[in-house]
């Protein structure tokens, strides 16, 4: 005999039609009881996962520093050559009220910047997309810096093996010092040409 | 006294020459590719006089053109096409933003004037609220991308508005707002009678 557990036995009575003795009367107020606890527990769980909730979404509201570190990255068109993060217009306020949003709605940097540059545009980016032409700007500084350091290090290579002035002097008068003459023949013989050249014109 | 002397190769100094031809032709090709960047971000794609090339407007969510919630320029082919660029940010949009629906109003039953509006850097919110305040029936949608402010050079502000003739040709442009529906439909005219 199935029966829904009510207050007293006589109510048990009233909707089953049937006599109810003290054991069964017994058994019913201890599933009453273990029902009310269960709800209980259920209910208190409920309440304090809400509690929880309202404590992270509290929590998770985006500070300004965590506004302004994806900001920085972004430029709005309307004044050009200033980070978003110090823009002082309208139009910049309500775009970082924008990253504000969506940072609350767990976006990632990465999904933000996506946003903007869907909405508004690659211009937006402080590092421009590395596709198309903008590759130049990765590769040419790095290039020419590098071709920079290959010209000074092969002039000062070439200028620290020039002999110094007064070993050609010293050479001309007679006066050769051992190996240090035989280093410095390439030089002496373009002296000794350009010598050469300067007495048949004159 | 006047003997031949043999002379020696002289020691190769400095960069060799085709090093430097290769040098200059590269600085020559980065200057010439940064210059044309440059001329080609300070100058508008046309201007008036120029046919406008075709682009894509999504409009905004319950705004349509024809039951569809995009327009594309091409389809407007033999109609007044008044494009009027806004942001809701823009204290002067807001002069010129009861006298455009105005005009609108009074050209949509004969459905010869299209009336384009573009929100500009705006966010979607935001220009949502603008045009719920000022009641904007006309279509209305973000330029995505910055793709069609492109081709009009929006770089100067807001708001701005074009108008195109019926042979799809750039024929008007005011940089900032309209005083009054007059001078919207002296600008409209016209182009209508042509």
């Amino acid at each position: 005999m199935k029966v829904r557990a009510r207050h007293t036995g006589t109510q048990v009575e009233r909707y089953t039609g049937t006599q109810v003795t003290g054991t069964q009367l017994k058994r019913y107020t201890g599933r009453r009881v273990f029902r009310v606890t269960i709800f209980a527990l259920l209910f208190s769980l409920v309440l304090s996962g809400v509690g929880i909730a309202a404590v992270a979404a509290q929590a998770s509201t985006p500070t300004d520093d965590e506004v302004n570190a994806i900001a920085k990255q972004l430029y709005c068109p309307v004044c050009e050559n200033t980070p978003l993060d110090v823009c002082p217009t309208q139009a910049c306020h309500e775009w970082r009220e924008e990253i504000r949003k969506l940072l609350a709605e767990g976006k990632s940097e990465e999904q933000i910047k996506q946003y903007f540059v869907d909405y508004y545009g690659a211009r937006v980016l402080a590092e421009p997309p590395r596709q198309g032409f903008n590759w130049l700007v990765y590769v040419v500084p790095p290039v020419i810096i590098v071709a920079g350091i290959f010209v000074l290090f092969r002039a000062l290579r070439s200028w620290s093996q020039q002999p110094p002035l007064h070993s050609h002097i010293s050479d001309e008068n007679g006066g050769a010092e051992g190996g240090e003459g035989e280093a410095s023949q390439p030089a002496d013989a373009y002296i000794a040409r350009l010598e050469e050249e300067l007495k048949k014109r004159k | 006294m006047n003997e031949p002397t043999t002379t020696a190769p002289l020691p190769r100094r400095g960069v060799p020459l085709w090093a430097q031809v290769v040098i200059w032709v590269a600085l020559v090709a980065l200057l010439a590719l940064v210059g044309l960047g440059l001329r080609k971000a300070q100058n508008p794609i046309i201007s008036p006089g120029s046919t406008v090339p075709d682009f894509t407007l999504t409009l905004f969510d319950g705004y349509t053109y024809q039951s569809a919630s995009e327009v594309h320029l091409a389809d407007l082919q033999g109609k007044v096409v008044v494009i009027n660029f806004w942001a809701s940010w823009c204290g002067p949009c807001e002069e010129e933003a009861a006298e455009l629906e105005e005009a609108w109003r009074l050209y949509e039953p004969d459905g010869q004037v299209v009336f384009l509006g573009i929100a500009w850097t705006d966010t979607q919110e935001n220009a949502k609220a603008y045009l719920k305040r000022f009641n904007i029936t006309y279509p209305n949608g973000p330029d995505l991308g910055s793709r069609i402010s492109a081709i009009f050079n929006r770089n100067l502000g807001v708001p701005e508005t074009y108008i195109i003739d019926k042979t799809g040709v750039l024929r008007y442009a005011k940089i900032g707002p309209f005083t009054s529906v007059q001078e919207i439909r002296a600008a409209i005219e016209p182009l209508l009678a042509e």
